[in-house]
């Protein structure tokens, strides 16, 4: 390891490693680009492909990010966004569930979806996409419904879960999940124009009371549908959410939901009374 | 008593974004949203004077109320 470590220094210039570099590293000593990705965050040197985080995420907090494992449930509207932004950002485990095959009516605002990929499933072709955006990132697709009896197999050693889902029952369940698992939970949801976003810790009940008038169905995106940018939006909310969370900075929306309306541009942040819970570590 | 009422979203539609509304003493919230034509499965978010509210809540004088669909999609 001490040759891999010495030649990865060597090509590091100013500071920073080129993918290059890691790319030959990985073919040399046989080593996957993961593997690579790791030995050099842990050693300090910083790949050129972050170089735009550098003066906001240190060497250490990207090293971080690469250690950490999140799930996104849900690869359609939000979760197309999510994972491609996740990606990017350098985090090295992600867990892609969903259940669905891409369809025509996906085409206007699902990011992963393209003419050729209908009829495939959606959690294998993020991989697939992963894969090409950041081969350093281990991708786990798992074509299935999540729900609170498979959740702590489908969701085992996720740091945090992302909300991605397009269902309230769903969504009920992942937080009930995350409770019991001891994750914090990144919500989003969006219809038409409109879209939120909450973090939820262990033993809050944000979400539980977001839908607490809930009964039955769906919310307003049954009538209006979802336009291309607005999962793109509230996704890249979330992103932000899950890198702060990641990394213990800044102020996550925690016992508050920011709500967004695209059509008159407006924000409106909605507190709900903390519930006392200790602190938790995501990382 | 006097409240000011905030619609969101698509509850704006065909009615208004803000309107102060001489409510009787000791109304609750649901009474509120039936008087729209809105049903309490319609409803997403109660937000009464900045918080969280319920359906059942009491309004008093001067409350601020804002009322939000419910969002569901991904």
């Amino acid at each position: 390891m001490r040759k891999v470590i010495t030649f990865l220094k060597e090509q590091t210039k100013d500071g920073l490693l080129p993918w290059s570099a890691q790319d030959a590293t990985a073919q040399r000593f046989h080593l996957s680009h993961a593997a690579v990705e790791l030995l050099a965050l842990q050693n300090g040197l910083y790949p050129a492909r972050y170089q735009r985080n550098r003066n906001m995420i240190q060497v250490d907090e990207q090293l971080r990010l690469f250690q950490s494992r999140v799930a996104v449930i849900g690869c359609g509207g939000l979760g197309g966004y999510v994972l491609e932004e996740l990606a990017r950002l350098g985090v090295g485990q992600i867990i892609a569930i969903d259940p669905d095959i891409f369809e025509e009516h996906n085409l206007n605002r699902q990011i992963l979806s393209t003419p050729a990929l209908l009829g495939q499933p959606k959690a294998a072709v993020a991989a697939e996409r992963l894969a090409q955006v950041n081969p350093a990132v281990t991708v786990t697709a798992i074509q299935d419904y999540f729900c609170l009896a498979n959740g702590h197999e489908l969701l085992a050693g996720a740091h945090i879960a992302v909300d991605a889902l397009d269902s309230i029952s769903y969504r009920l369940q992942l937080a009930e999940f995350c409770t019991l698992a001891g994750i914090p939970m990144v919500h989003g949801a969006i219809g038409g124009w409109y879209g939120h976003v909450a973090s939820q810790f262990p033993g809050e009940t944000t979400v539980q009371q977001i839908y607490r008038h809930w009964v039955a169905g769906k919310g307003i995106e049954q009538q209006l549908g979802n336009p291309s940018f607005t999962p793109a939006v509230v996704a890249s909310l979330e992103v932000a959410e899950v890198c702060k969370i990641l990394l213990g900075k800044g102020e996550p929306l925690r016992n508050r939901k920011l709500t967004i309306d695209l059509l008159e541009m407006e924000m409106q942040e909605i507190s709900y009374a903390p519930v006392p819970v200790t602190l938790v570590d995501a990382a | 008593m006097k409240i000011t009422l905030k619609l969101f979203a698509t509850f704006r539609n065909g009615r208004f974004k803000i309107a102060e509304q001489e409510l009787a003493e000791g109304t609750e919230v649901r009474q509120v949203v039936l008087g729209l034509g809105l049903t309490e499965e319609e409803i997403g978010i109660v937000m009464l004077n900045g918080r969280h509210g319920e359906l059942d809540s009491k309004l008093a004088n001067g409350d601020t109320l804002s009322l939000f669909p419910l969002v569901g999609g991904g």
